[in-house]
């Protein structure tokens, strides 16, 4: 198996190696990046690209690692107990399996995706090391082991909220995904809007990396962002020259909502606007 | 030749480790890439730096290493494995040695290799131009040549005249410059570990009924509770030199910010006088008293203040001596009345140690923290850590 991107996503030259040496050593990739730089999409479009099927486990801040093997359901075996159901004799009943047990019982290979992993208790990397190492756990309460029968392609991507513990990291090889260069981003955009006119994608991009650019963000436009406000300004019609329109209110409602999600943000960023007019107009 | 890779990179402070250092090889042996120095790059830094932060450094190691590399001439040494893992093995420092003891020894470990080695080789005849008899290895080259066989690469290809690692793209996530990315983590990881000491104990739901379920009486179990508990304020200088420090130190603290229960931010210029702000940008605007401060947050609260503690005595001792605005009561009264006010209270300077000593102002600042004055180095941090978890 081999990753070789997609029609979808748009992968570079050293996130493809990634890929694959986490496919060819069966070894977890942990993927790491600003948001909105496609983490979570690597995932879903690797499992896609092989035909693989995907599992994935999004992780809260109350996630346990422990959730993601089984959870014994002891409440409901008391309420079968008190209503004197057949079922409550077999702890089997009871064992809910996890995201990383239904990967383990698969036949043929899947990708597990383990999201924001950093959104978890500290312990959570630590808890989950035998399983991501040895593809194996322990049900105590069936007394059985459960081993991975084709070892899953595991992503996991960190927001960087919390550092990971050491011994997670070695296991795991590790890719950083890079804010997209002009080009890349270039391809990325027309991986979701074909047909947007060449005008408009430049008059776009150009004011996207200026607002990027803009010191002192609390949080810097991404990816997603950048998408979302193209699509509004397909939707709304705004033309190339609009962007750099004298008219600010041509400018300021679609960039608003999409762009800075901020309101010191959207202040600073009118700022800059009304700056590249007086020095383009 | 590939370990004096890994051993430079280790000179430069990177914490690689031989586990990662064996699958670097192991993904060379399945043949992942060509003999390109630019996906060497990539598969080494994939393999063996597994933090952004060190990105950087791996770069300036890395150059440095293959300083003026483009190609190999002829690339025909042929190179046992035997040979290779002899060069492991003799340039191990002792400390590593241990390491691998401790993984199950040497042997062990390097059967292992061997055979995973050995396995591919039977798959991939001719694939893999890095490692064992059939292709040809850099390392190999390297060893059979010690004036400098490189690595070679596609003549073909188009490449920028920079090389990847040259162009120092990940400068600015290495945050370890001043303040020890590391070091710092280190630190905070402690303070995390205090954060989960001492919690209350919560009922556990299901132990007791599975307990009970399985002893026909109630049996009650408790666990210790998993919720933060550590409540930090942290008050820093702001508006001088010291602003790459308290930003530095206001980030790393946010990237631990939710291992505590309560984290806050506040700003004061040179010395704590009856206000501080929240927002640098409009500190004339929206400043809060420093009294309010007190009260708001309860003793309970650790408090770590930033600064390089670094004026004119005057500015702490007396009575007007802010050079901003007339305090009607010197900065060393509010000090002293955080420090009574919170018995978890510490002072990080950035500045050396060593100078302290040649600074009144850092010497009336200290006392005035009963001597709970630290620097930011990692020894410095961990007595700072253990002051405020006691
Ligand atoms: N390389 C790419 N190719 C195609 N689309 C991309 C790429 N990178 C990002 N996108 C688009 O950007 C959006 C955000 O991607 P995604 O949700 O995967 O980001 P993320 O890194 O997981 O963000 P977060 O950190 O917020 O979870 C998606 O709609 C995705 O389609
Ligand atoms: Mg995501």
């Amino acid at each position: 198996m081999r990753f070789s991107g997609s029609a979808d996503y748009v992968s570079t030259e050293d996130l493809t190696l990634a890929v694959n040496a986490a496919i060819t050593l069966q070894r977890p990739l942990l993927v790491k990046g600003e948001p909105g730089t496609g983490k979570t999409m690597l995932a879903v479009q690797v499992a896609k690209a092989l035909g693989v099927p995907l599992l994935e486990w999004h992780i809260k801040s109350t996630t346990k690692a422990q959730q993601g093997l089984y959870e014994y359901d002891a409440v409901s075996r008391l309420r079968d107990s008190q209503l004197g159901d057949q079922r409550v004799h077999d702890i089997h009943n009871y064992i809910v399996k996890g995201m990383l047990w239904q990967a383990f019982s698969r036949d043929e290979p899947c990708v597990l995706l383990i999201d924001e992993v950093d959104k978890a208790d500290i312990e959570f990397p630590n808890d989950l090391l035998r399983e991501l190492d040895r593809m194996e756990f322990y049900v105590y309460e069936t007394r059985e082991l459960v081993q991975a029968k084709q070892r899953p392609i595991v992503f996991i991507t960190s927001n960087n909220e919390k550092e990971l513990p050491d011994a997670f990291l070695r296991r795991c090889f590790f890719h950083y995904i890079r804010f997209p260069d002009k080009e890349t981003m270039e391809k990325i955009v027309a991986v979701h809007f074909p047909k947007l006119k060449k005008a408009l994608l430049r008059e776009a991009m150009e004011v996207f990396f200026e607002v990027r650019e803009v010191p002192g963000l609390k949080k810097k436009p991404s990816t997603s962002e950048l998408l979302d406000w193209l699509k509004l300004l397909l939707a709304e019609d705004i033309s190339p020259e609009a962007l750099r329109s004298n008219d600010r209110k041509t400018i300021i409602p679609p960039l608003h909502g999409a762009l800075l999600k901020n309101e010191q943000d959207v202040h600073l960023f009118e700022r800059l606007v009304f700056m590249t007019r007086a020095k383009g107009g | 030749m590939l370990i004096d890779f890994f051993l430079k990179l280790k000179s430069h402070k990177l914490p690689v480790s031989i586990k990662e250092y064996l699958t670097l090889l192991e993904a060379m042996g399945k043949g992942l890439i060509g003999p390109s120095v630019d996906e060497f790059y990539y598969l080494s830094r994939i393999a063996l730096v597994k933090d952004e932060a060190n990105f950087d450094k791996f770069d300036r190691a890395f150059s440095e290493f293959w300083q003026g590399v483009e190609t190999i001439p002829g690339i025909e040494a042929q190179v046992p494995l035997e040979w290779l893992l002899k060069q492991v093995e003799l340039t191990l420092s002792e400390e590593e040695k241990k390491q691998i003891q401790a993984l199950g020894g040497w042997d062990k470990l390097m059967e292992t290799l061997k055979q995973r080695l050995e396995e591919q080789k039977g798959r991939h005849q001719g694939g893999s131009k890095w490692i064992g008899t059939g292709g040809t290895s850099p390392f190999g080259a390297y060893g059979y040549n010690p004036e400098g066989i490189r690595i070679g690469q596609d003549k073909g290809r188009n490449r920028s005249a920079v090389k990847v690692w040259d162009q120092r793209e990940y400068q600015n996530l290495d945050d370890s410059v001043e303040l020890g990315t590391r070091n710092i983590k280190v630190a905070l990881r402690r303070l995390r570990r205090f954060a989960r000491d001492g919690a209350p104990e919560e009922f556990d739901l299901d132990t007791t009924i599975n307990q009970t379920a399985r002893k026909a009486y109630l049996d009650i179990h408790m666990r210790p509770e998993r919720h933060n508990t550590v409540k930090v304020l942290m008050l820093m200088d702001i508006g001088g030199t010291m602003d790459d420090h308290v930003k530095l130190a206001e980030e790393l603290f946010s990237a631990a910010k939710t291992e505590f229960k309560h984290l806050e931010f506040f700003y004061f210029h040179n010395c704590l006088y009856d206000f501080v702000w929240k927002d640098n940008r409009r500190r004339h605007a929206e400043r809060t008293r420093t009294w309010d401060l007190l009260h708001k947050y309860g003793h309970d609260y650790k408090v770590i203040f930033v600064g390089d503690a670094t004026m004119s005595p005057y500015e702490i001792l007396q009575p007007g001596g802010s050079i901003e605005y007339f305090n009607e009561e010197p900065g060393a009264v509010w000090v002293k009345r955080v420090a009574e006010v919170y018995s978890k209270c510490v002072w990080l300077n950035p500045e050396p140690e060593e100078i302290w000593g040649y600074r009144q102002s850092i010497q009336v600042m200290k006392e005035l923290m009963n001597g709970r004055m630290y620097p930011t180095t990692l020894a410095g941090l961990e007595r700072a850590m253990r002051v405020l978890s006691k």
